[in-house]
């Protein structure tokens, strides 16, 4: 026994990262399993830097959306608006390039910002209007779904100039250029939620508005602006997207929103507010792009894939309602 | 002639940090009228929460007639014959009596329709049955009082078939003569057969109505016996576990210059014209009966339900303040801990650090950005000021105890640098030792020249612990008591028309 303990005393750092790993990053195990899975069955195809660089470039765009996600979820809401603002931000932005002659630049901020418009709208729907989260982004996804239609009268925007095309596909250093873009974005991320007051008041409003409101906190204002920091990395993920694909296309990234919900609450974001780690949703976006790809790998039909989302989706939101069950049942 | 109806054998119920219940055993007639007696955070609520299937009984037994019953659920409790009257009444608005008292299992005829004629009917039957003649079955149940309303409940138990009805707290919201009327149809139960467990803080109801009576204390049974053999004191005594005098540590200062004053404060439906003034180093309570506009005069002040149609003065140290916002109240040194710490007054799944620098982060941050270390000394500071309980500051305030949570609202506020503390009902479900911690940090808090204002429906805390009381009824302020003239006899005499 005493040995045992001695052992553990050798080693504190460890222990406490492995307590640190249970407490909160169980879908790291998830994860790993996964990645064992894939390396036992296609190992070769798998762990290819074709491959492994492909699937960061894919994870990319959706663990950036996710951030924004996690904003709005910790503060107790949902945007179930992200898939379309995607589509919407695509169009409204590739076209501006494209057919009315705006520099890229300057139309890589007009992009953000009418994403960053969405979120407002979202945002006070939810607090001055009190709709709840749910309706009120439902409402401007179906927005954002025909404007991104109506824009272009359902045609897509093609050849954007090589400036964007550099974003999605671009290489520096060797490594690929978006992946600095998750660095940045993720680095202030955790800055925020970590560091600042900002941080602290959001993760405090989605844990009890109530509470936080009679702390002084201007709550409304705190879950508006999650709203507005989602819907801007949304569009900063179709900008991306755009990139990649040297095109922009109305129903791009449809389903965006779904994967960030599932990469959020797979990594520990409570569907409730006030819970969640930043590292924990890159975990869980990680982990939803590479099981996409590995069922790719695996051959595995399309719309089968499409299943297996919903249910990895179903599941995570199951364990998340489970958990707080418990918690509240004192 | 004494049977036994409810048997509870060693009951004891663990939470996640706390122990509710602690070998709890005593049994009831049938028949009787069973006062169940303790100070709040006692044990009743998780007692009577077992009795009727809210929370499981993992440890210890329960018999019904002599046969051991365990609930799952609350509808398995009501099956058996076991009813709960709680002090909110939960009865739908909108449903006539009838279709109230019928709500989970209504007669329906052969064609699988709503019988409404022998629902009619028989809600009828059960209404004359307790005496409520005044209550017609067919009146929508919101156009009745509360004490009606109560009947209507009392009636639903009944046609369920209820042996045991446990009533909560049923006199709180009453007026006297209501409380008259809930007497007599307690008196027609009993002569029904029906047992009935009475909770109630009102000691007089208890010495008035039962015939028995159980007192817990911090989750231990302390005694059941017969009514007729205990007096008043020796029931607080057994209540407290104390003598009463020490309970409220009071010491006296000297009135200091007025630090908050309200004028004319109107808020239409809620509060009429209430002026007051609150001086330094002093302690002034609000009484009244629950709904009496307490808790709205204390938002009111507070900035949180600030709207246009409220009207009136407010000055801080003499100064004129507008507070529309809850930031415009605590930048004048006011502070609100509000009735509901759970649900108002805290994040449960923040730390204990995180909570008490909430309402003035400013004060940990450098350079923009949190200062964790110095967070970290603040809240430890506050630990150590306040005594509170917890293995160190990180730790979520959902697993403290209920005196532990509100000494952590209490800290946010002091750390905020508060000088008008408004605490609404500050003790209640907290355990005898933490409370009188609270009101010796009420006294020293009024000492450095700050003051406090009280609200609490437990009379004996504020007739202890304040220097002034204000009696509240309709939104009014009606009476006015200095320390050396108030009694629970005249607050309540003024609470109550």
């Amino acid at each position: 026994m005493e040995t045992s303990t001695a052992k553990k005393k050798q080693d504190p750092a460890f222990w406490r990262v492995i307590h640190v790993i249970n407490a909160d990053y169980n879908i790291l195990y998830v994860l790993i399993g996964l990645i064992l899975i894939l390396i036992l069955t296609e190992g070769k195809t798998f762990l290819s830097a074709t491959n492994i660089f492909n699937v960061l470039r894919q994870v990319s765009m959706v663990s950036i959306l996710t951030v924004g996600m996690f904003f709005t979820m910790v503060g107790g809401g949902i945007d179930l608006s992200a898939g379309a603002t995607v589509g919407f931000v695509g169009i409204f932005f590739s076209d501006l390039i494209v057919n009315k002659g705006v520099n890229p630049y300057a139309a890589i901020v007009l992009g953000i910002l009418v994403g960053a418009l969405i979120g407002l709208i979202n945002g006070v729907l939810v607090t001055y209007v009190n709709l709840i989260p749910f309706i009120a982004t439902v409402g401007t996804m179906s927005v954002a779904q025909g404007l991104g239609l109506l824009w272009t009268n359902s045609y897509p925007v093609l050849d954007l100039p090589e400036s964007i095309e550099f974003i999605g596909r671009g290489w520096l250093f060797g490594i690929p250029f978006p992946l600095y873009l998750v660095l940045l974005v993720y680095i202030v991320a955790i800055i925020i939620t970590e560091k600042t007051k900002y941080g602290r008041f959001l993760f405090a409003t989605g844990g009890n508005m109530e509470a936080a409101y009679l702390s002084g906190i201007n709550v409304k204002a705190v879950c508006l602006i999650s709203y507005v920091v989602c819907s801007a990395l949304v569009a900063v993920s179709s900008i991306i997207l755009c990139g990649r694909l040297d095109s922009a296309q109305p129903a791009n990234g449809a389903n965006w929103g779904f994967d960030a919900i599932t990469a959020c609450v797979l990594g520990g974001t409570s569907m409730v507010g006030g819970k969640g780690k930043i590292a924990g949703a890159f975990l869980g976006a990680l982990f939803v792009g590479m099981l996409a790809n590995g069922m790719t790998l695996l051959n595995i039909n399309s719309n089968v894939q499409t299943i297996v989302k919903g249910i990895v989706l179903v599941i995570a939101v199951g364990i998340d309602t489970y958990r707080n069950k418990k918690l509240n049942r004192t | 002639m004494t049977e036994t109806i409810l048997k509870i054998e060693h009951v004891t119920k663990r939470f996640p940090g706390v122990v509710a219940l602690k070998d709890v055993s005593f049994e009831v007639y049938r028949g009787e009228v069973h006062a169940l007696v303790g100070e709040n955070g006692a044990g009743k609520s998780t007692l009577i929460k077992i009795l009727s299937g809210v929370n499981s009984l993992e440890e210890g037994a329960l018999y019904l007639s002599g046969r051991q019953v365990k609930f799952a659920k609350p509808v398995e409790a009501i099956e058996k014959g076991i009813s709960v009257v709680h002090q909110e009444i939960k009865l739908v608005n909108t449903l006539s009596v009838a279709e109230n008292i019928f709500i989970g299992r209504p007669p329906m005829n052969r064609f699988g329709m709503l019988n409404r004629r022998q629902m009619n009917r028989e809600a009828r039957a059960l209404l004359d049955r307790i005496g409520a003649d005044i209550i017609d079955e067919k009146t929508i149940v919101s156009r009745l009082s509360i004490a009606e309303q109560q009947m209507v409940e009392i009636c639903k138990a009944l046609s369920y078939e209820s042996e045991i009805i446990i009533m909560d707290e049923p006199s709180a919201t009453l007026t006297n003569k209501e409380l008259t009327l809930l007497f007599q149809t307690l008196e027609k139960l009993k002569a029904m057969g029906i047992t009935v467990i009475y909770i109630s803080h009102r000691l007089e109801e208890i010495f008035a109505i039962a015939d028995r009576f159980t007192v817990l204390r911090d989750g231990q049974h302390i005694h059941t016996g017969n009514v007729a053999e205990v007096d008043r004191q020796r029931l607080i005594s057994m209540m407290v576990g104390r003598e009463l005098e020490n309970e409220y540590p009071k010491e006296l200062m000297p009135r200091g210059e007025p630090i908050l004053q309200v004028s004319h404060l109107n808020r239409p439906g809620v509060l009429k014209d209430i002026s007051f003034t609150l001086y330094k180093g002093e302690v002034l309570g609000f009484a009244g009966l629950v709904g009496s506009g307490r808790t709205e005069l204390a938002r009111t002040i507070f900035g949180a339900d600030y709207h246009s149609g409220i009207t009136g003065e407010i000055r801080v140290k003499g100064m004129k303040a507008e507070i529309h916002k809850v930031r415009h109240a605590t930048n004048q040194g006011i502070a609100l801990i509000p009735e509901d710490r759970k649900t108002q007054g805290l994040v449960l799944d923040m730390g204990v650090k995180e909570n008490v620098s909430m309402a003035h982060i400013t004060r940990i941050m450098k350079h923009g950005f949190l200062n964790k270390a110095e967070e970290v000394k603040l809240a430890r500071e506050y630990i150590e000021a306040l005594r509170i309980a917890t293995p160190d500051e990180n730790r979520q305030v959902r697993n403290l105890s209920g005196g532990n949570q509100q000494k952590v609202v209490i800290a946010k506020w002091l750390a905020a640098d508060s000088e008008i503390l408004i605490l609404d009902e500050p003790t209640r479900g907290v355990d005898v030792g933490a409370k009188a911690e609270i009101y010796k940090l009420l006294n020293t808090f009024v000492k450095a020249g700050k003051a406090v204002i009280m609200i609490s429906s437990e009379m004996p805390e504020i007739i202890g612990m304040c220097d002034r009381v204000l009696v509240f009824r309709d939104g009014e302020i009606m009476g006015e008591f200095s320390r050396d003239e108030v009694t629970q006899e005249k607050i309540l005499d003024v609470a109550i028309q």
